[in-house]
């Protein structure tokens, strides 16, 4: 990330990851269309995948009116590759089992409602009003996820083992989320973005929270994780996940019904 | 994302027009199209998803203005993701078109962002005629943590009901079932 980035650049990206990680995660919830483990839960499932591909196009929206190079949003989302993708690392990773799409969707749930709460308050009109809309939607994701959690966790002998793998291992992708890189901090010193301190101490406070009453061992803070998703560097499961969704639009470029 | 190529207003079902001929109010042609007309107009506009009720009695119409020799229709979506909201659009636009206002435009707002508390009485009254559960309570009493009240199934009015599904057949409806009459029941989220 160049020293010189100008403000606008800064939110440009900011955009793009907000936009990206809504898209990814809304389509790999989408993978499950048909198979979830039950109809109230497919429902739900899908729902949410809906919320967040709403919320997604509002940002791309946004965002391709700043970038103003003649791109879409449609472009955004369907003719950039993986390493041009922002999205966190946590969204793109496989469904697993019910015990992994539920501990990732709660990683992301709890640290889309305190950044999205944070965005409710931005200058920019146009930020502030997606993020209103948005926020009751989040609220929403975040209470059905966190259920989920402690349902497992506190359920039998079974559920709570594999809810308590799927914690361990989704939580090298957590570091990424809360750690501000200079983009964030930039949007912070500009009054557009959270607080990264407030927004790392209120995440772990809920979390913590929510692992601790589904009677599941939260972790070590300091444990080794990854990055490189805010500078374009995926795990292998980005590409696989962007090759079915774009083939459409990439190879009929000019299909106009769907 | 916005669909190339805006299509022309139309219906879902080809044949049958947004609004039956014999439902378009009434109004004076000779003379100009006022404010009250376009409500008027609009309260027959149904959401494709709730049938039973109109765009207007669910508080998606935010204000209607004339600016600058157009007549401006501010709506606002349900949900970020809805996916009739395209389609109530284009209802409102072939709406006006039936009722030959030719200077009507759309204008999508975001904020405020729409809460149920924007149902009107009558809204709330015909989604529990048609089945479903209305809103119960404020959205501003919503907490994170919150429970939902008690929600009165909409088949026989008892209050003793539990909650199947947090979503239901579309994103603003959670599902619900009567433990007396034993009949499922969509409630229609407080947000």
């Amino acid at each position: 990330m160049s020293k010189t980035m100008t403000q606008q650049e800064a939110l440009q990206e900011y955009l793009l990851r907000l936009a990206d990680s809504d898209m990814i995660l809304g389509q790999r919830l989408c993978e499950l269309c048909g198979k979830a483990p039950a109809l109230e839960e497919e429902m739900a499932l899908m729902n949410v995948a809906l919320d967040l591909v709403g919320q997604a196009r509002n940002w791309y929206e946004y965002a391709a009116e700043l970038i103003n190079d003649g791109r879409s949003a449609d472009d955004l989302a369907f003719k950039r590759d993986a390493n041009r993708y922002r999205n966190a690392l946590m969204v793109e990773q496989p469904n697993g089992d019910y015990a992994v799409t539920m501990g990732r969707q709660f990683f992301f749930d709890a640290w889309h409602y305190f950044t999205i709460a944070a965005l409710t308050q931005a200058p920019d009109e146009r930020i502030a009003s997606i993020a209103a809309k948005a926020a009751k939607e989040i609220q929403y994701h975040l209470r059905r996820s966190s259920e989920w959690v402690k349902r497992f966790g506190d359920g039998t002998e079974e559920s709570h083992q594999r809810m308590q793998t799927a914690v361990d291992d989704l939580w090298r992708f957590t570091g990424e989320m809360i750690e501000a890189d200079e983009v964030e901090q930039q949007l912070f010193k500009a009054g557009i973005g959270p607080d990264p301190e407030q927004l790392a101490a209120d995440w772990r406070g809920l979390v913590n929270e929510v692992l601790t009453e589904a009677t599941l061992t939260p972790p070590p803070e300091d444990a080794w994780m990854y990055r490189g998703a805010k500078v374009g560097h995926h795990t292998e499961h980005l590409g696989f996940i962007l090759a079915e969704m774009q083939f459409l639009p990439r190879a009929y470029p000019d299909a106009k019904t769907w | 994302m916005p669909r190339p190529g805006k299509p022309e207003p139309r219906s879902l079902l080809e044949d049958q027009p947004v609004i039956a001929s014999d439902r378009i109010p009434a109004r004076d042609r000779s003379q100009p199209v006022t404010e009250a007309d376009l409500w008027a107009l609009l309260d027959e506009v149904k959401d494709p998803e709730v049938p039973a009720v109109s765009v207007v009695e669910l508080g998606m119409v935010r204000r209607i203005a004339e600016e600058n020799g157009e007549w401006v229709v501010d709506v606002t979506p349900t949900y970020s993701g809805c996916p009739a909201t395209e389609m109530i659009e284009e209802s409102i636009e072939e709406a006006m078109g039936l009722a030959g206002i030719r200077n009507g435009r759309i204008r999508r707002v975001l904020t405020p962002a729409w809460t149920t508390d924007w149902i009107t009485e009558t809204g709330r009254r015909k989604l529990q005629e048609f089945g479903i559960a209305p809103p119960v309570g404020s959205s501003s009493k919503l907490t994170l943590k919150g429970v939902e009240e008690t929600i009165t199934c909409p088949h026989c009015g008892s209050a003793h009901t539990e909650r199947v599904s947090e979503f239901g057949s579309t994103a603003c409806k959670a599902l619900y079932r009567c433990l007396d009459c034993r009949e499922p029941f969509d409630y229609f989220k407080c947000i």
